[in-house]
């Protein structure tokens, strides 16, 4: 499929990178939500997360790895982007606050793992293209939509009440810096009422090129 | 029919002022529930609901993933068709939402691109009312009624604050819920809408030039009790 195709064509150059080779399933998830992401649009994730999470049983500590990933690849981003996005003023600032959320949400989930008996993944490597503002604008949109998606499509496969409670508070966050993100981008906050909840079907035709 | 800000009861301008300390204060008092019973009387689920949460005293304070707060659920056990009650606990709040955006629209206070924004703030609560009823008829339960509301719509700067506090307070309110939710769809359609009431609340701290996270990077839940003394002073009997 070439890149005029996609939904998100910037999606579709970020790579997960584990140096053992040997990738997590948060990992995994990551890169199928990504690609999901990047054909479909950011409103599939959800469900593809969804789904993901559906077919393998779950599990909070499986979900919560997934979600530490996600924080992982946020938080590297924003915090290359400092650096690397070339930003000022009013945006330098976002980008500072963006980058101190996420470190936040990487160490709550890192103890909220432990403190369920489960073992954090690594941190893996990313790649991320973009050379200028705009084109990072463009893909942290992408980032924040696809990390309000992905929560909300794990939510309801959490069994603690707990777990979902701080869920919840972290991706209200999320919803908020997708916000942000989109007015600096000048465009609708708040695209739609709702992320729209697909039928099985919709769901298994958009996810199964990525699930064995 | 455009309403001009003579038209307005003087107690509600100065009673129901957007000021977050007056709503805390509002939140704090125990006479308050009692109230918001009274003037909701034609609505049984409602009350019901505000019954079973009424032991619940003050806000839940976990504010971290890694939290040990005890959590907010067991609840809706007490009587039997939780996700109902939530439901219609929701429905009353977009309800209001609603209102006080067709209100503003109104006025006449806002123009241009500013008046496209808040039309359509109230078109998508508009349809989380819309989406709400029809979840709330497909258990089987009765949609709460449209509350009466009147809001104080002095000048365009405070209706852009009072809009900010009941986005936050929505926000915090489908947070503060997420966990009682039974049903997967139900808790589904809740953190669909939730998402989008956190971008309207950082949208509006934008137009203020507040921060979008008040909470900093984990947005603090407000339980039933504490959301519905903050919107009484905003439904007239």
């Amino acid at each position: 499929m070439s890149n005029s195709e996609l939904a998100h064509p910037e999606l579709a150059g970020v790579e997960v990178i584990d140096d053992s080779g040997d990738l997590s399933r948060g990992e995994v998830i990551l890169k199928g939500a990504l690609a999901a992401g990047a054909v479909y649009g950011t409103l599939m994730v959800g469900p593809y997360v969804r789904r993901a999470f559906a077919m393998s049983g779950g599990g909070d500590v499986d979900i919560l790895n997934f979600a530490l990933t996600l924080e992982y690849l946020e938080s590297t981003f924003y915090e290359e982007a400092k650096s690397r996005a070339k930003a000022k003023g009013e945006l330098k600032n976002l980008i500072g606050m963006l980058a101190g959320d996420e470190k936040e949400h990487v160490n709550a989930l890192t103890a909220t793992i432990k403190k369920l008996g489960g073992k954090p993944v690594a941190e893996p490597k990313f790649d991320f293209p973009y050379s200028d503002t705009a084109g990072f604008l463009r893909l942290a949109q992408t980032f924040e939509d696809t990390g309000v998606s992905a929560y909300n499509g794990a939510g309801p496969a959490i069994e603690s009440k707990e777990v979902l409670s701080a869920a919840g508070s972290i991706v209200q966050v999320e919803a908020r810096h997708a916000a942000a993100i989109r007015i600096q981008n000048e465009e609708e906050p708040a695209p739609t009422a709702f992320d729209p909840t697909l039928d099985e079907t919709q769901v298994r035709k958009a996810v199964e090129p990525f699930i064995a | 029919m455009p309403k001009s800000t003579e038209q307005e009861r003087p107690d509600a301008a100065t009673s129901a002022a957007p000021d977050r300390n007056a709503i805390a204060r509002v939140a704090q008092d125990p006479v308050s529930r009692r109230r918001f019973m009274a003037l909701t009387g034609g609505s049984a689920a409602l009350a019901a609901f505000l019954a079973a949460c009424g032991g619940d005293s003050g806000t839940s304070t976990a504010t971290s993933a890694a939290t040990t707060a005890p959590s907010g659920g067991g609840e809706t056990e007490q009587f039997g068709k939780g996700d109902v009650d939530i439901l219609n606990f929701a429905l009353t709040l977009e309800y209001l939402e609603t209102a006080f955006y067709a209100d503003v629209v109104s006025s006449g206070l806002f123009k241009g691109e500013e008046l496209k924004a808040i039309e359509k703030l109230g078109k998508e609560e508009s349809e989380h009312v819309d989406a709400l009823t029809a979840a709330v008829k497909q258990l089987g339960g009765k949609p709460a009624p449209e509350p009466k509301s009147e809001f104080p719509l002095e000048n365009a700067k405070a209706v852009v604050e009072l809009a900010a506090t009941v986005e936050n307070l929505g926000a915090a309110a489908y947070l503060g819920q997420a966990a009682n939710i039974e049903s997967p769809e139900i808790l589904a359609s809740a953190l669909a809408i939730h998402s989008v009431e956190g971008r309207h609340a950082a949208t509006l701290n934008l137009m203020l030039g507040e921060k979008i996270t008040p909470d900093g990077a984990f947005a603090k839940p407000a339980d039933a009790k504490t959301v519905l003394e903050s919107v009484e002073p905003f439904i007239v009997g």
